[in-house]
Order: structure tokens, then sequence, then C-alpha cells
């Protein structure tokens, strides 16, 4: 593999792995988010009054 | 969900052209990065700009969700910014045999602009939530898109041309499959930029409905 080559990957994999991180802190996110909807759903549950539903 | 489809699909036929069918000309294999080093800087341009006229219709309308589709905008354009940097910094190690070259306005120029931006969250986060933030924030961004222009045109009014020009007036100076290729990556590159914009904006809207939600349940 020449230099030449070396650097033309390298700019790829800088582009592939930024990527690559910006989908692995959305899927964090998204995780963190779900995790903040089901502890809101079960204070809602708690919050319901006796006898309602 | 069709964005982030047409994105990847459009990365992948970007990929296989650059490849497989752009033919390699004078500048030699390291041309390559320029498929994709133009459009990430077209792409960080195109969040800037949005990041300015949502500025504008806050301003005008006072409209909050304004303020945030402006705040993320720019912040996809200081990320395709950064891009940009890296990647022609990688092209100019092979081209030039150093990694920046300080005599070359439309660079300095792009380190300018993306320096702005970047202090622009500095600014952001300074200022408690509120009116007074967007307000700060949006002349900020609306300042900053005057950069643009002067950072798109600098490569033309410098005296000493050392970055390549492949655009000029008459007309992109490239090979017929070599242009077709470039659009394909530009079309990849801005709707990967629009697809993570609509997903980071969707992120942050419900994040603030879950906080009005935590509020409301307290």
């Amino acid at each position: 593999m020449t230099a030449e080559e070396k650097y033309v990957a390298a700019a790829y994999l800088v582009v592939f792995a930024f990527l690559l991180v910006y989908v692995v802190l959305i899927a964090a996110k998204l995780s963190r988010l779900q995790r903040d909807v089901e502890e809101l759903a079960q204070l809602a549950r708690k919050r319901r009054p006796a006898g309602d539903g | 969900m069709l964005a982030a489809t047409a994105a990847f699909a459009l990365a992948v036929a970007a990929v296989a052209l650059v490849f497989f069918y752009a033919p390699v000309d004078q500048d030699g294999l390291n041309q390559k990065i320029f498929y994709f080093h133009v459009p990430i800087a077209l792409t960080a341009y195109a969040g800037f700009g949005l990041g300015a006229l949502k500025g504008f219709l806050y301003l005008w309308k006072g409209d909050p969700e304004r303020d945030l589709e402006s705040y993320v905008a720019v912040h996809q354009g200081v990320i395709f910014g950064l891009l940009t940097l890296v990647t022609g910094s990688i092209w100019a190690k092979v081209s030039w045999g150093h990694w920046w070259e300080w005599g070359d306005r439309q660079l300095v120029l792009f380190l300018i602009l993306f320096l702005f931006y970047a202090a622009y969250f500095m600014l952001r986060f300074s200022i408690e939530p509120g009116p007074q933030r967007a307000s700060i924030s949006a002349v900020f961004a609306l300042f900053g898109v005057v950069l643009i222009p002067i950072s798109f045109l600098a490569i033309r009014l410098a005296k000493s041309l050392v970055h390549p020009v492949t655009f000029t007036r008459a007309g992109p100076q490239m090979s017929g499959s070599q242009f077709a290729t470039f659009l394909v990556c530009l079309a990849a590159m801005l709707s990967i930029g629009f697809a993570l914009y609509r997903i980071e904006l969707a992120g942050k809207r419900l994040d603030a409905r879950l906080k009005e939600l935590r509020e409301l349940l307290a």
C-alpha cells in the first residue's frame, strides 16, 4: 500500500468513523429517552386515583 | 426514516462511483478525497446558512421552535466544518506535503468561520435559557453567515492560488463522469446532513416534551 493510498483510506475512514460515532451517540440518547418515558409512565400510573380504569 | 434511508443509499452509490466509475486524473488517487471533501464543506455551509435563516425567522416571529432549529443547524454545520478541516488537511498532506497552508486565504477564512460558529456554543450556554438567549444566539448566527460568501469567494480573490480551482465561470474543470460522481456525492452528503439534522431535532424536541411532562407530574 502506497502512502497516497493510506492517506485516501484515512480520509474515508475519518468520515465513516464520524458517522459511526454519531449513530452510537443517537442510539445512547434513544435508550436514555426510552428509560425516561418508562419512568414517567410509572410515575403517572402511581398518581392515577384508585379505582380509575 | 425516509431521509436516513435515502442518505444511506446515496452514500453507498457515491462510494461505488468514486472507486469504480470516476477516472483517476493528474492529481492521482488523492483526487478521490475531493469527492467527499467538497460536498462536506458545502454541507457545512448549508448548516450555517440554515442556522442563520432559522435565527432570522426566530427574530421575526419569536417562535422558540425556530431557535431550536437554528441551534441544531449550526451544530450540524460545526460537525461538518470539522470534517472539512480534517479531510482537507489529509488531502493537503499528500498534495502539498504539509497539513496546513497559512498562505491560503480560503483555508484560513474557513477556519475563522468554523471557530466563529464554535464560539456560538460558548455564547449560547453561557446564558440562561429563555428569549434573551434565543435572540442573542439568532443574531450571532446571522452575523456568521456573512463570512460564508467571503469564504466561498476567497479562492477567486486570492492573489496566490494555492487551493485548486475546480469550479470556474467556464464550468466545472473535470470530465463528465467525474462531475456526475461529484453530484451524487454532493446529494449523498446533503442527505446525510439533512437526516442527521432531522434526527437530532426530533431527539431535542422529545427531550423538551419529556421535561415538560416531568414538571407536570412532579
